[in-house]
């Protein structure tokens, strides 16, 4: 909707649109200054900003008293592994699907997304059951597992939109010419669905990241991620705006550059390619 | 191109999805049948045999019940509601030439990488908190009492918040539509003397019809199962005042630990969550067509 305007309407729109996206953005900002703040200067009223006392002490007393590598350890195997496992699943199916519908297509599509209509909190036992008995409970193996499976509907269906993009005649054309299955998926196919695997990939391990309430059920201690030690510490104990802020941002501060320097792949991927 | 045998490879490329994705859906939709017509009591394990349908009747005795499901549907259709109003504004005002379009997305999308424990823990401690929030600072600051956001206000405080994480989202979708608008066609409006309310009505508005249905979709497979936001912060209190029905079932098997209570109430999810899905899908499946 580009249309020439007059610097004066723009210089209007602008203050407009920044202030709109600081309010938004405010929350995230506030919490990143207040864990640099000391635990008096973080609850003085009225709120400090310059006359604030900075420290970094926040982070060295997180760090200090909790396990943060493991837990962080625990969100990258999780949140890639079942990512990865979810995409080996899931590329042949969508593949398939996007070059060889047949009339049931449509149908399959809605009945894998609807298998996350479920509620968790509904299956909460039965999953926790199955954890306990088979020994997954508390594993990253558990945990990988948990997360493709929900994930996957959505890997199916961003993947099966981007590879509908695909043009079919190159695959006819390139039959023709004599491809066998392996040279049609390794030299055409790949090259093509590169970009759509890799935004499906960074959404799902974000997805992923952030999931907290199979993390927080189906672990103690040995597999929790960052979502469970982020749950671990809200609760209140004396003194600690400030320790939790800290914990938060180390918590989301991963996620969110990864967001920030991927967000125009991710756009793409948020809207399962339905909107363009 | 589709021959017999291309055909059968196919169906082998797909199977492995649907064959997990099956197991994932009814081994435990199975069990939790079984268990919702069982008494089962961790409380009480000596007690155990058939329940017949008392397990399913506590929950229609129970006035949390109602509430219950009445503050699940609250929730799904304030937080549509606020998301679509402020994101259809939002994405228009990015939308019109400004400087430093780029930033600005960053900035607006930035709440959706904030997980939901801590995006809760946040808004409660840093903002909401009745003393050392930043609300309350700001009330007192203007002379008036602060609010007690979750003791008086539940449900739409957790609304509001829900509403922050997932605004992002819609406004993002509703961005990407905006911009696939042709200009030539606004103009030749313009030129023709439309309003501007007008030319918002009868062209951007039908533009997103599309985009609208796949952030309501989206939006409401997620929201239906919104449980984090609400243990972090109310505990579904006070009392039942902010109770959804994910919370209730929670309650039901971690708190009062009683299992055949809490596999009734999931399969009263189940079966909300398909009475929604029907009805949205029955609307909205139209627009959804290629």
């Amino acid at each position: 909707m580009a249309r020439a305007v007059t610097t004066q309407r723009k210089l209007v729109y602008t203050i407009a649109a920044w202030s709109v996206a600081l309010l938004i953005f405010f929350p995230v900002l506030w919490t990143i200054l207040t864990s640099f703040k000391t635990e008096t200067s973080a609850v003085a009223n009225p709120p400090e900003l310059l006359s604030a006392d900075w420290t970094l002490e926040n982070y060295a007393e997180v760090w200090g008293r909790t396990d943060y590598p493991r837990f962080f350890l625990n969100s990258v195997i999780i949140s890639v592994g079942s990512t990865l496992l979810g995409l080996l699943i899931a590329i042949p199916a969508a593949w398939s699907m996007a070059f060889v519908p047949s009339n049931k297509t449509k149908d399959l599509l809605m009945w894998m997304l609807s298998t996350k209509m479920m509620p968790a909190a509904a299956v909460l036992i039965p999953m926790y059951l199955i954890f306990q008995r088979t020994g997954l409970f508390d594993t990253r193996t558990g945990l990988v597992l948990a997360l493709m499976l929900m994930n996957l509907p959505v890997i199916i269906w961003m993947l099966y939109t981007y590879f509908k993009e695909i043009p079919g005649e190159i695959l006819e054309a390139a039959r023709m010419d004599g491809a066998s299955l392996r040279d049609e998926v390794l030299y055409i196919l790949t090259p093509m669905a590169i970009p759509g695997i890799a935004s499906t990939m960074l959404l799902n391990i974000i997805l992923a990241w952030n999931e907290a309430f199979w993390t927080i059920t189906l672990t103690t201690t040995k597999a929790a991620p960052l979502s469970a030690f982020i749950a671990s510490f809200s609760a209140p104990q004396g003194l600690f705006y400030a320790k939790l802020s800290a914990a938060s941002t180390m918590a989301i501060a991963p996620i969110l550059i990864l967001g920030w320097f991927s967000q125009k792949q991710l756009v793409r991927g948020l809207t399962f390619g339905a909107v363009k | 191109m589709a021959t017999q045998s291309s055909r059968a490879t196919a169906r082998l490329m797909v199977a492995p999805s649907v064959i997990v994705l099956f197991i994932w859906m009814i081994v435990p939709l199975a069990l939790t049948l079984w268990f919702a017509f069982r008494i089962y009591r961790l409380l009480s394990p000596d007690r155990n045999g058939w329940a017949g349908f008392s397990n399913f009747l506590w929950y229609f005795n129970s006035p949390d019940f109602w509430l219950a499901i009445s503050n699940t549907l609250v929730l799904v259709g304030g937080v549509l509601a606020i998301t679509i109003v402020f994101g259809v504004l939002i994405a228009l005002l990015i939308d019109q030439p400004v400087w430093g379009q780029g930033p600005l997305r960053i900035l607006v999308i930035s709440p959706f990488f904030v997980m939901p424990p801590v995006a809760a823990s946040v808004w409660e401690n840093l903002f909401m908190h009745p003393q050392n929030g930043l609300l309350a600072a700001g009330a007192i600051g203007l002379g008036m009492q602060p609010i007690l956001f979750l003791e008086q206000y539940p449900m739409s405080s957790v609304i509001f918040i829900v509403s922050w994480e997932w605004l992002p989202f819609a406004t993002l979708i509703f961005l990407t539509a905006l911009q696939s608008l042709s200009s030539e066609q606004l103009e030749a409006a313009e030129m023709d003397g439309a309003s501007a309310l007008s030319r918002f009505r009868y062209i951007v508005m039908p533009h997103m019809t599309r985009a609208i249905t796949v952030v309501v979709l989206i939006q409401t497979i997620f929201l239906l199962g919104i449980f984090g936001e609400i243990f972090t912060t109310t505990q579904g209190g006070p009392g039942s005042a902010s109770t959804t029905l994910p919370y209730m079932i929670y309650k039901q098997a971690v708190i009062a630990k009683d299992i055949g209570r809490a596999a009734a109430g999931g399969i009263i999810a189940v079966i909300l969550a398909n009475i929604v899905a029907f009805f949205l899908m029955r609307s909205m499946g139209k627009h959804l067509d290629t």
